[in-house]
Order: C-alpha cells, then sequence, then structure tokens
C-alpha cells in the first residue's frame, strides 16, 4: 500500500512559478501525480505547463471544490514559514518543504503548529517522498523516466537525511530485484518536521513493507530516537542502516561543517562510532559499504519469512 | 599553462546567406540560455568563450530558417538535428 | 556564527539581564581606565574565540589600574590557541555568594527550545547533570505562544531554589529564553550567574552562538548593535587558499553550487564529488579503501562547464595532487555530460591527459548517454549506475596506487 501517498493523493506546489518549482511540477506531471494548481502570490491567472496558478491556497482549495491532501513548497527561505502556515490553516495535512536554509526558528513554529492540527510536514532542505508507479510529490528521482529507472515497487521502505542518497540506495534495492514501498528524503537541517521514529508507525502499519533502510550522518539524536522506539515498540520491520561521513570523527575535522547544515561534529554522543555502536545495540544492523545494503536487506527478509 | 580553451566540445555556426539577418541575430541571442550568440549591427556574432556551455537545447536552431544554423558536437562529430 | 564573550555580554544586556560594570577595551590604556572607572579589584579577559584561556594565561587579575593596564599590555600581545585577541574585557573582581548556571539550546528531537538552570553554576553543566540530576532543571518553551515568567520559574525552582533567589533567577532565565527565541541564536548560556553578596544577581560571563542561516535577519543587532562587519564571519578555523579560491569560483556564478574544503585533509588523490550525502560517502569510501583523499568537495544544482571546471583545477592545483576522482550519487538536477566537459577542460587547460588524470568519472543520470560520448573520445575510464559508490572508490584508489607503484 505504502505510507502517506495514494493513487488519489492531490497536492498544489507553493512557489510554482519558481525555476525549480517550473521542473519539478513537470516531473510530478508526468510521472502520474495528481498537481491540481499552484500557488505564487501576485501570479493569480496564469498556468504551468496546464496547471492553474492561485495567489492564494483557499482559492486553489475552492478551484478544486475540496479539500487537497498535500503541497510541494519550494518558496524562498524568508517567506517559507507563511506559505506553510498558509497551507496548515487551509487544511492541508500533508507538506513537503524543498527549500533550504530556513532558519531554525521558523521551522520550529511549522512544524508546532502542524502538530497542533494534525498535519505532517517532511523536510525541509528535501527531495519529498516517492511511492513507485503511483505518486511522487517534489524533485526525488528526477524526470519520471529516471525516477521509473530507479524506484520499482517492492517491500523495502528507504528513509534518508540526503536526497541524492535516497535515489541511489532505492536504486540499488531496485538493481537488486528488492524494489520500494516508499522512500522519503527527510531533510538534512537540525530540526525536521518527520524523523525516521516519527514515520516508523506508518511503514508499521503499511502492509507491503517489510524491511527498513535508513541513511544517516553525524550530527543531531535521531539514531538515539529510532534506537528507543525499536526497544519500546514490538516492530515486525527489520532495519538496516547506513551511515556516511564517518571521516568526520578524526580529530582534524572537529568542528568544521561538512554536507548538510546539521552535520556538525560536536560532543562524544554525536559522532558517527557512537552512534553505529547505539544502532547495533537496537537490533539494528549498520553496514560497512554501501553496496552490501541489498543483500543486508535480503538476509533481513529470508529470515523474517 | 592555466590558459582558457574554447570551443573544446561544441562549434556553432550560422550560415553567411543568414549570418547578417539583424532580426535573425536579436532572435538568437535572445532564445539561448548561455549567450551563444551576440546581436551587432552586421549581424549575429558567435560568443566563442560561451561555445562550451551549450546544453543542446536547438532553441537556435528552431529559430532560425532549416538549416542555417549547425550545432556540432566536437566529440562525436555529429551535428543536431 | 559565534560571539566574543564581549559581544555576548551586550547580547545579555540588551534584554535586560543585569550586567556588571565593564569595559571592553583593545589597549592597556584604555584598561586602566576602564579599571579606574570600576574602582577596586578587576579581572582582566582576553577576546578569543577559543577555550582554555585561563589556562593559557589570558586571564589576570589586577588590584589596581596600572596592573589591569600591565595585564591588558601582555594579553593584547598574547596568541591563545592560533588566535589574537580582539581586544580585553575589563571586569570587577566580584564578591560571589554562589553561582548559578543557565541556559537555553535547542532539542532537535522535541523540536523546542529548551531552558537550563542549575545552582550548581561556574562548572561543566554535563558533568552536574550526570552527577547532581535533581540539581538541573529543564522545560521546554513553544516556538508559537509567547514566553511566560512561570515557565522559567517552573525550572528554576525543580532545582530547589527558592526564597529571593528565585524570584530574580526567574526572570533573568525568561529573558535568556525571549533572546535566544527573538535572536535565533542555536547557544545562549550565563555561566556563572553569580549571586553577588547584597543578594542581586549578575552575568558574569556569557557565551552566544547565532544561527548561521538566520544571520542575514538579524542586521539590527550584528550591524547596527555590535558593529560586526558582513565579511567577518568568525570560522573555526581560517580557510585555505584553495577553499577560499573554490568559494569566489562558486560566487562569481549562480549556475550550479560547488564547496571544497581541505582542512585536515593530506593525499594525492583529488575528490570533485557530489552532493551532500554522496560526498560523505565517497569521502569514507576512499578512505576505507586505503586512498588518500587531498580535498572534500561538493558539487551539485545545475552547475556551468565552466563551474565544474573551476573546481576541478583548484583540486589538480592542490599540491600533491596526482589524480582525481570524479564521482556523484546518482543525479537528476546535475547534467552528467556538462559535468564531463568541465572536468576534461581542466585537464587539459593544465596541459594534463584526461585519460591519466582522471582516475575514474562515475555519475550515474540525468544525459549520462551524452555524458560517455564525451568520457570515450577522451579516454576517461568510466562506469555506470550498477557499479557502487564504494566500488567506484575503490577503483580510483587501485588506480592511482597502480600508477605510483
Amino acid at each position: 500500500m505504502s505510507i502517506l501517498l495514494d493513487k488519489e493523493t492531490t497536492f498544489i506546489v507553493q512557489g510554482i512559478t519558481g525555476r525549480e518549482a517550473v521542473n519539478l511540477t513537470r516531473e510530478c506531471l508526468d510521472y502520474g501525480s495528481k498537481v491540481v494548481g499552484g500557488v505564487t502570490p501576485g501570479r493569480k491567472g496564469r498556468e504551468v505547463h496546464g496547471v492553474p496558478v492561485f495567489d492564494t491556497v483557499a482559492q486553489a482549495v475552492e478551484n478544486h471544490g475540496g479539500q487537497i491532501d498535500g503541497s510541494v513548497v519550494t518558496v524562498p527561505p524568508a517567506f517559507t514559514k507563511d506559505a506553510v502556515l498558509e497551507a496548515i490553516e487551509n487544511g492541508i495535512k500533508l507538506i513537503v518543504i524543498v527549500t533550504e536554509r530556513i532558519p531554525r526558528r521558523d521551522v520550529a513554529q511549522m512544524v508546532e503548529l502542524a502538530d497542533l492540527r494534525g498535519a505532517r510536514i517532511i523536510g525541509p532542505n528535501c527531495l519529498g517522498l516517492i511511492v513507485p508507479e503511483v505518486c511522487k510529490m517534489g524533485g526525488i528521482g528526477g524526470p519520471a523516466k529516471d525516477a521509473a529507472k530507479a524506484y520499482a515497487p517492492g517491500p523495502v521502505g528507504v528513509m534518508s537525511r540526503s536526497g541524492g542518497m535516497t535515489t541511489e540506495i532505492s536504486s540499488s534495492l531496485t538493481q537488486a530485484g528488492l524494489g520500494v514501498s516508499t522512500a522519503v528524503s527527510i531533510g538534512g537541517d537540525a530540526i525536521i518536521g518527520s524523523t525516521y521514529a516519527e514515520l516508523m508507525p506508518y511503514f508499521e502499519a503499511d502492509e507491503q513493507t517489510e524491511a527498513i533502510v535508513i541513511y544517516t550522518e553525524p550530527g543531531g539524536r535521531m539514531e538515539a530516537q529510532l534506537s528507543a522506539w525499536v526497544k519500546e515498540n514490538d516492530s515486525r520491520l527489520p532495519i538496516i542502516a547506513f551511515m556516511a561521513g564517518k571521516f568526520m570523527d578524526d580529530e582534524e575535522m572537529k568542528g568544521m561543517s561538512f554536507g548538510h547544515a546539521g552535520t556538525i561534529v560536536e560532543g562524544v554522543e554525536d559522532t558517527a562510532t557512537e552512534k553505529i555502536a547505539r544502532l547495533e545495540a537496537a537490533g539494528i544492523p549498520v553496514v560497512e559499504r554501501i553496496d552490501e545494503i541489498p543483500n543486508a536487506v535480503k538476509q533481513k527478509l529470508e529470515a523474517s519469512a | 599553462m592555466a590558459e582558457a580553451l574554447n570551443k573544446v566540445f561544441i562549434d556553432v555556426e550560422v550560415d553567411a546567406s543568414v549570418a547578417g539577418d539583424a532580426a535573425l541575430a536579436k532572435k538568437l541571442e535572445e532564445v539561448c540560455p548561455v549567450d551563444i550568440f551576440k546581436a551587432t549591427d552586421t549581424g549575429v556574432e558567435i560568443v566563442e568563450k560561451n561555445l562550451d556551455e551549450c546544453v543542446l537545447c536547438k532553441l537556435c536552431i528552431e529559430a532560425a530558417p532549416a538549416g542555417t544554423v549547425h550545432v556540432r558536437k566536437l566529440y562525436d562529430s555529429t551535428e543536431l538535428a | 556564527m559565534r560571539f566574543f564573550e564581549h559581544e555576548a555580554r551586550q547580547i545579555v544586556e540588551a534584554a535586560g539581564i543585569p550586567v556588571t560594570k565593564y569595559g571592553f577595551c583593545t589597549s592597556a590604556e584604555q584598561a586602566r581606565r576602564a579599571a579606574e572607572e570600576i574602582g577596586g579589584p578587576v579581572v582582566i579577559k582576553s577576546q578569543v574565540l577559543s577555550g582554555g584561556r585561563m589556562k593559557a594565561g589570558g586571564v589576570k587579575f589586577a588590584d589596581t589600574p596600572e596592573e589591569a593596564a600591565a595585564h591588558a599590555a601582555d594579553i593584547l600581545e598574547l596568541e591563545i590557541n592560533g588566535h589574537m585577541p580582539r581586544g580585553v574585557l575589563v571586569d570587577p573582581k566580584a564578591e560571589v555568594k554562589q553561582e548559578y548556571y543557565a541556559s537555553v539550546v535547542w532539542d532537535g528531537t522535541a523540536k523546542r527550545p529548551l531552558m537550563l538552570f542549575s545552582d550548581m553554576g561556574g562548572i561543566d553543566i554535563e558533568e552536574v547533570a550526570e552527577s547532581h540530576p535533581d540539581h538541573v532543571g529543564r522545560g521546554h518553551v513553544s516556538n508559537l505562544r509567547p514566553i511566560f515568567d512561570f515557565e522559567a520559574k517552573q525550572v528554576v525552582a525543580a532545582t530547589g531554589v527558592t526564597g529571593s533567589q528565585l524570584n530574580r533567577a526567574t526572570p533573568i532565565l525568561a529573558k535568556l529564553a525571549r533572546l535566544f527565541r527573538d535572536n535565533d541564536m542555536t547557544l545562549a548560556e550565563i555561566n556563572p550567574l553569580a549571586e553577588l553578596a547584597d543578594g542581586s544577581f549578575v552575568a558574569l560571563d556569557a557565551h552566544m552562538e547565532m544561527e548561521n542561516e538566520a544571520v542575514g535577519r538579524q542586521k539590527g543587532l550584528l550591524r547596527r548593535r555590535l558593529e560586526i562587519a558582513e565579511d567577518d564571519t568568525r570560522e573555526t578555523y581560517e580557510p585555505s587558499d584553495f577553499e577560499r579560491h573554490v568559494a569566489a569560483i562558486d560566487a562569481a556564478d549562480h549556475r550550479g553550487v560547488i564547496q571544497g574544503k581541505d582542512h585536515g585533509f593530506e593525499g594525492n588523490l583529488g575528490l570533485v564529488i557530489g552532493a551532500g550525502g554522496g560526498s560523505l560517502t565517497l569521502t569514507d569510501a576512499v578512505r576505507s579503501q586505503g586512498g588518500k583523499p587531498a580535498n572534500y568537495s561538493e558539487i551539485g544544482g545545475n552547475p556551468s562547464v565552466a563551474k565544474a571546471c573551476g573546481l576541478a583545477k583548484e583540486v589538480l592545483e592542490k599540491d600533491g595532487v596526482e589524480k582525481i576522482a570524479v564521482m556523484m550519487s546518482i543525479v537528476s538536477n546535475t547534467r552528467v555530460d556538462i559535468v564531463a566537459r568541465g572536468v576534461i577542460k581542466a585537464c587539459l587547460e593544465l596541459g594534463k591527459d584526461p585519460g591519466e588524470t582522471i582516475a575514474i568519472f562515475r555519475i550515474p543520470g540525468a544525459w549520462e548517454d551524452e555524458g560517455f560520448k564525451i568520457l570515450e573520445r577522451y579516454g576517461v575510464e568510466s562506469c555506470d549506475r550498477s557499479v557502487s559508490l564504494w566500488e567506484a572508490a575503490g577503483r580510483a584508489v587501485a588506480k592511482i596506487q597502480g600508477a605510483t607503484a
């Protein structure tokens, strides 16, 4: 079945007339996603690849004739919060924030309001999510043809802090004949809408998903949260982890920022070594090489069978 | 030995028959996303330093009379059709 | 973005938190006058963005203004952990009855700011939290609602503090939380928050850090109040020439994004890699297989040939670099053929043979077929998506080791 998206999911693109948004709208439409409107204040009346553009989310909802399920937000950082709050207050329950470099305070405000209203945020600084052959929300996987090559339907749920690596890992699962139930690029910032642990219940409830792969990096406490979740819940889903950025543990590298905003090594808790130990203690093996992922998953699936 | 090289991967040529056309020159300058064409009083000029930035979009070919703009891929000796 | 102690002092003061009389001085003479004004024993503190000031001799006590001037003169010339001071802070030597701790940090799991308070201040809070957990109070604040004083009061009271101390500490912690939020801080710490002999509370030392992403919208505080120049970014270390050149190339062309880092790297294999997670994964993969990367880099977005070429040239021109490996995770936005042109051009412009110089090219994704044509023409060894990041890194390492052998 997949999580969060299905064949009927409708969504808008906020900031639709921007360069990146114009591309991703084309890609999503080609993939078969139901992009029912776009919002760029001041541009009402225009069209992007046949999708009508509105000034407000409320207008888009009215035009659609009822609730719209989701929004992909590509609005620049100074205006993202306003756009997301607007979406939430107009009944949108699934919001993918592509924009990067949003100040933490803004993200925290969006997330708190989403919590209050029962909405879910994916991102920010992410490429979205995809259910193979069903729906794509965001730039994940690129043009429809490329996304189809990398993402075949299957039993593995994928969650990744890096957008590019979501596709790299999913592609290797596809090449190995395994396939993906839903892949989520959860974003690279210090505060994000949905962590691994917060998405696990969705995967848990999805019959199609039989195993999980996570891609992670040093920085933050998401692995600790996931390990705690796994211990407290009797999850049926085996999890395989891959961690990049282990070289950052080196003394010379301390204090440098690599990759995503949230990846600054500070203190023992956040280093790669500590995280790996924590995950393994929770029964989540951390593979050394990225190409070991498909076999590790196969082993776990055979063991469960 | 760090001099910039131009025209390593792509060469663009506009037939003499239309190269002097001011209107065409303006149009080519407008459509090219990487500024390969410059409109001057004598017609169109190729900006050599931008040739290798060509993204093979074919907008120049479509803007000009058929067969008058040639975009050559020097790395496989083919011409963009 | 990190702040000097004297700046943190100003921030705290502006938020209505009591501080001692103090002077920020850039000369011995100014220090003498500041000490005179304060009257009484003072402490002279080096203003550097480094820890271990005391140990390095950057914190000295003075009983007279002349002594203060002498110490200031010494400290102004004292390098601490590679940093020269911007000035010195002259503080009155306070008669402290008790030291407390107050801070606000981000709790990424709760996604809210977290207030921390302890009546065991002056020492390492992490140690206190471990050995005396009931002496540390914690409380989250909402991101949406105003911060109420009682929320801070609860945190202070949780440590057992009561009486007039509770009533003095409460507004200070509340103000600290508000300033944390209003100024987009990632850390706002007062340690120690001192109770003086007369019962008053003052922030004796303050430590502040602001989120880099928010610097653009905090001009009021940064430019007008603190007068911090725009190019004064306070990085943890001095960028190398390589890093600065790459940043300049990136800034000059809006097409795509490049970044290069070489601090702590020394090797013969240059890396032109991307992006984000892919770069991290590849750097690990190269090292794990015995390779010696000369640098880290990221190339992403939709770069121009010139930008890709610029990055590759900077990498190739680094001391000791013999070959480069050009590798990325699957790309949808970045064009494989454009990157191929860029890295090959870099070799040609430096008079090097692309086939010899590029150890491996592994970028699957958009326009890869066109990319392969270019790579073939120049004899560059390439591989497609069926070759993993790990394997591609391994091939690069094998190639360069084979060449040096």
